[in-house]
C-alpha cells in the first residue's frame, strides 16, 4: 500500500480530491477556496502602511492563512513519507529542449535546480524566471481577483463567468510565456 | 482550535498536489507546450467534482457545519481585469513554473529556493495594492 502511495499519483486519483476541496470547505467552513488571497492578507497583516487594498480586517480570514500553512505541512510530509526517491518522469521533448539550454540537472526530482536555486537568483536568466516570474504571479492573481484555485476551480464550479475569462487568460499567458518568451530567456 | 479543520484541509491538499507532481516545474512547461494531458487532467476532473459539489449544494440547499446558509462570493463582473490581470499571471506562472498554491507546497517539499518565488509574489501583491486605483478594472 504504501508503495503504491510513494509513486506518483495519476490525474484521475488527483484530480476528484482537489475538485472536493472546493464542496469540503463550503460544508466545513463556509469558505470560497482559494489560495492566492493569502497574499493579500500577508501584506495587510505586515505592513498595511495605510493602503487601501490592505485596509480590512485580514484576522476574519486567518482560516486562509491556516490552510496554506496546512498545504506547507503537506508538503513536508509528503517529502518525507511518500517520497519514492526515484526521478521524475520528463517528457523526451522537453527533455531534448532543456538540455539545448545547458539544463541537464534532472536529480532535484520536482524541479531543474539550474533553474530555480538561490544561485540563480544573481544571474538574468534567474532574475526573469523567478523574480519577475513570482512578481508577475503575484500582481496578476489580485489584480485578476483570483489564481487558478480561486479562478479555475473555486470560479468555474460555481459557474462565474468571469473566473472562466480569468481562466482562458492564465492560459493564453502561459502558452505565450512558455513557448515564446522562454526560448528567448533561457538561451541568455 | 476551531481553525484546526482549515489546517487539516489543507494538509490532505498539499499532499495531493505534492503527489500529483502538479508542483512540479517540468509538469507545468509540459502543459503549456501540449506535451502531457496530465494537468489537463487534474484541472478538468477538479472542475467537474467542483461543480457537482456546488451544484449539489445549491439544488438541495446543504448548509455548512454549523447550520448557516453556504455563501458564495461572485466575482467582480469586469473585463480589463480579468485580460490584464490574468495574462500577467499566466505569463508569470510559465516562468516561474508556479501558481500559489504550488510555491508553498515546494517550500514545504524542502525545496527553500521556491521562497524567493514565493517573496516576490508578495511584493507584486503589494504593488498591486498600491497601484490598485491607477489600474483599469
Amino acid at each position: 500500500m504504501l508503495q503504491i502511495l510513494q509513486q506518483p499519483w495519476p490525474w484521475y486519483i488527483a484530480g476528484p480530491l482537489i475538485g472536493l476541496t472546493v464542496p469540503a470547505l463550503l460544508i466545513i467552513g463556509n469558505k470560497n477556496f482559494g489560495i492566492s488571497s493569502s497574499l493579500r492578507h500577508v501584506c495587510a497583516a505586515c505592513i498595511p502602511a495605510g493602503i487601501d487594498y490592505f485596509k480590512y480586517e485580514w484576522k476574519k480570514e486567518i482560516w486562509n492563512l491556516l490552510f496554506v500553512l496546512g498545504i506547507i505541512i503537506g508538503g513536508f510530509l509528503a517529502t518525507v513519507y511518500l517520497s519514492s526517491g526515484e526521478e521524475i518522469i520528463i517528457h523526451e521533448n522537453l527533455r531534448t529542449e532543456l538540455k539545448g539550454y545547458g539544463i541537464t540537472d534532472f536529480s532535484n526530482a520536482l524541479i531543474p535546480s539550474d533553474v530555480v536555486s538561490w544561485n540563480q537568483l544573481f544571474t538574468l536568466k534567474g532574475m526573469l524566471m523567478i523574480v519577475l516570474g513570482g512578481f508577475f504571479v503575484g500582481f496578476g492573481t489580485r489584480y485578476a481577483g483570483g489564481c487558478t484555485s480561486g479562478h479555475s476551480i473555486m470560479g468555474i464550479s460555481a459557474l462565474s463567468w468571469p473566473s472562466l475569462v480569468a481562466t482562458i487568460c492564465f492560459m493564453l499567458g502561459g502558452f505565450i510565456a512558455a513557448n515564446l518568451l522562454l526560448p528567448i530567456i533561457l538561451s541568455l | 482550535m476551531k481553525f484546526i479543520k482549515f489546517l487539516i484541509a489543507g494538509i490532505i491538499f498539499g499532499i495531493v498536489m505534492a503527489k500529483s507532481e502538479a508542483i512540479s516545474w517540468y509538469r507545468i512547461q509540459e502543459m503549456f507546450r501540449f506535451q502531457a494531458f496530465h494537468m489537463y487532467g487534474i484541472i478538468g476532473v477538479a472542475v467537474v467534482l467542483g461543480v457537482i459539489g456546488v451544484w449539489l449544494i445549491k439544488k438541495y440547499n446543504i448548509r455548512d457545519y454549523h447550520g448557516n446558509p453556504i455563501v458564495f462570493y461572485p466575482k467582480d463582473k469586469s473585463i480589463p481585469r480579468y485580460l490584464i490581470g490574468g495574462t500577467i499571471f499566466g505569463v508569470g506562472w510559465a516562468l516561474s513554473g508556479a501558481c500559489p498554491g504550488p510555491m508553498v507546497v515546494n517550500i514545504g517539499y524542502g525545496f527553500f529556493a521556491m521562497a524567493i518565488v514565493f517573496l516576490f509574489a508578495i511584493v507584486g501583491t503589494y504593488l498591486y495594492g498600491v497601484l490598485k486605483n491607477y489600474l483599469p478594472h
